[in-house]
C-alpha cells in the first residue's frame, strides 16, 4: 500500500485528559429546548463559537434521561471541543452536564436562565464564550501517532453500490487502521438484520458475542413491539429502495462490509458509551444517520467515515463526516457532498486496496484540518436518541 | 464494459452499475469474488443500482446475494429480469 501507516501521524489538539481532537470548537450547549434561543444568541455574539440546538431535555426520566445526559456530556467531552458553555433553563441540570464535562479537565461554565431571563444570561455567558474563544484560538496542533485518532463509521441512503464499493472501501480502511491500534466503532443495530450471525462470528470472545446478541435481540423486540408492517419504506428507506435495495437482509449484508474482512469485534458499547481501549467496537444504536453519528461524537470519536449510495447529505456539529460514494450517478448529480469518489471500483479502474488508501488519505487530510463537504456546506445535524416518551 | 456486478458466483442476482440499461440489451457482468465474467440479456429496462436475476428463481425460492439469503422470491423470476420489491420480499419482520 502507498501510505505507510506504521509511521503515519496527524496533527491534532491534545486535550487535558490526553485525548486528541482534530477540531477546536467552543461549544454553546443547551441542556433543553428552552435554552436554544439563548445559545444561538451567544454564538451570534461571539464569532467562532458554535451553538448546537436540539428539541429535548424536559421531563425525561429513567434510562431516557440518563442517555440524554450521557449524550450531552459526551458531546462536550469530545476532544474536537476545546471548551464549553452550558445553558439550561434551571441551574441543576445545567450544572450536572457541566460537571460531567469538567471531569475531562477542559474549561466549562454553566448558566441557568430562570431568575435572570434570556438577555442577562446571554450577556454573562457571552463573556465566558469570548474568553474561551481567545484561549482556544491560541491552542496549537501537535504531531500525534495514528493510534491517537478515533474513527467511527455509519452509512446512509445506501443503495446496492454501497455494498459493492463504498462500504467495502471503509472495510478495507478499517482493516488497515485496526492493525495499527486505532479505536474504531460501527453500529446500526437493526441494520444488521439478516447478517447478525456474520457479526456474531467476528466477535473476539464468547462474552462479546453474548453481549452483541443481547443488544441485537433487544432492538428486534423494539421493532416487533411497535411495527405495523414489514417496515417497507422505513427500513429499507424509500431512498434505499429507489437505489435498488430490496430487503433488510440485503441492506444489512451491504452494511456489514464496513467492518472489513480482518478486524474482530473487540467489545460492545451501549449508546454513547465511551470505549475502554483500541480495537473495533460495536455500539448499539439507531440506523438513522444523524442519531447514530451524534452517538459516535458523544462516545468520543474524532473522525467519521460515511459511505452513501443515493446521496445522504448529513454532517455533525463537532465530528467531521467524510463522505464517500461508489454510485457514479450520485457522484455526477451531487458532487458537492462527496469527499471521496470511489465509483471507479465498479469500472475496475481502482481496486479495493487503492480505494481504501484513497479514503485513508482523505482521513489524514481531514484530521489535519481540511473541512469536509458537510462542514463546508454547514451541515450540523445534532440529533439526540430518545428511548421513550417524556413524563 | 461492465454493466452489472455480482458479489459471488453462488448469487442469484447481480447489480446494474451503469445508467440506461434497456430490455434486450446484452449485458456483461463481473463476478467480483471469483473475478469472472458472465453475459446476460436484460429482459426489462433496469435502472442503475437495481438487480437482475442471473439464474432462474421459482416463487418462494430463496434469493442469494453475497452468498447469503437476502429474502424470498414472491413470483417466478427469469434470467435477465428486473428483481426488486415487486418480486422479492424479506423473510424477517
Amino acid at each position: 500500500m502507498s501510505i505507510d501507516l506504521k509511521s503515519a501521524s496527524f496533527h491534532g489538539y491534545k486535550r487535558e485528559n490526553g485525548r486528541i481532537g482534530v477540531r477546536n470548537h467552543v461549544l454553546i450547549l443547551p441542556v433543553d429546548d428552552l435554552s436554544n434561543a439563548a445559545c444561538e444568541s451567544i454564538a451570534n455574539n461571539i464569532k467562532g463559537a458554535l451553538a448546537i440546538p436540539h428539541p429535548y431535555g424536559r421531563l425525561q426520566f429513567g434510562a431516557d434521561l440518563e442517555l440524554h445526559f450521557k449524550t450531552l456530556i459526551g458531546t462536550g467531552s469530545n476532544p474536537n471541543v476545546a471548551a464549553v458553555v452550558v445553558i439550561g433553563i434551571e441551574d441543576g441540570w445545567a450544572k450536572r452536564v457541566a460537571d460531567g464535562i469538567a471531569a475531562t479537565g477542559k474549561p466549562v461554565s454553566f448558566f441557568g436562565i430562570e431568575g435572570h431571563g434570556d438577555m442577562e444570561t446571554i450577556r454573562r455567558a457571552s463573556k465566558a464564550a469570548k474568553d474561551y474563544m481567545h484561549w482556544a484560538s491560541e491552542l496549537r496542533r501537535e504531531e500525534r501517532p495514528l493510534k491517537d485518532l478515533w474513527v467511527s463509521t455509519k452509512c446512509g441512503e445506501s443503495d446496492t453500490t454501497s455494498g459493492i464499493g463504498a462500504n467495502p472501501c471503509v472495510g478495507n480502511a478499517f482493516d488497515k487502521l485496526y492493525a495499527h491500534g486505532v479505536t474504531l466503532v460501527f453500529g446500526e443495530t437493526t441494520e444488521l438484520t439478516g447478517g447478525e450471525q456474520l457479526v456474531a462470528a467476528r466477535c473476539r470472545t464468547p462474552q462479546v458475542r453474548d453481549k452483541f446478541m443481547f443488544m441485537f435481540n433487544r432492538y428486534q423486540e423494539v421493532i416487533d413491539r411497535h411495527k405495523t408492517s414489514d417496515l417497507m419504506d422505513s427500513q429499507p428507506t424509500k431512498g434505499n429502495i429507489a437505489g435498488g435495495l430490496t430487503t433488510i437482509e440485503e441492506k444489512a449484508l451491504g452494511n456489514i462490509q464496513k467492518i472489513g474482512k480482518k478486524c474482530m469485534v473487540d467489545g460492545v458499547l451501549d449508546k454513547a458509551e465511551v470505549p475502554g481501549g483500541p480495537g473495533l467496537w460495536f455500539m448499539d444504536s439507531s440506523s438513522a444517520a444523524a442519531e447514530m453519528v451524534t452517538l459516535c461524537a458523544a462516545s468520543g470519536y474524532a473522525v467519521h467515515f460515511f459511505p452513501t449510495g443515493q446521496g445522504n447529505v448529513i454532517g455533525n456539529p463537532i465530528l467531521p463526516v467524510i463522505k464517500l460514494c461508489a454510485n457514479p450517478r450520485t457522484v455526477r448529480l451531487m458532487p458537492e457532498h462527496i469527499d471521496v469518489d470511489v465509483s471507479g471500483i465498479t469500472r475496475k479502474e481502482i481496486n479495493m486496496d487503492q480505494a481504501g488508501d484513497k479514503l485513508l488519505e482523505m482521513m489524514f487530510r481531514t484530521a489535519n484540518g481540511r473541512l469536509t463537504a458537510a462542514e463546508a456546506l454547514g451541515h450540523r445535524e445534532f440529533v439526540l436518541t430518545r428511548l421513550y416518551e417524556s413524563a | 464494459m461492465i454493466h452489472f456486478v455480482v458479489h459471488d458466483e453462488n448469487d442469484s442476482v447481480g447489480v446494474v452499475v451503469v445508467e440506461g440499461v434497456k430490455a434486450g440489451q446484452e449485458l456483461t457482468g463481473w463476478i467480483m469474488d471469483q473475478d469472472k465474467e458472465i453475459k446476460v440479456n436484460a429482459r426489462n429496462d433496469i435502472p442503475i443500482g437495481h438487480k437482475l436475476a442471473i439464474r432462474e428463481l421459482k416463487a418462494n425460492e430463496t434469493v442469494v446475494k453475497y452468498s447469503v439469503d437476502i429474502g424470498r422470491a414472491v413470483a417466478a423470476i427469469k434470467v435477465g429480469e428486473h428483481a426488486h420489491v415487486h418480486n422479492i420480499k424479506t423473510k424477517r419482520w
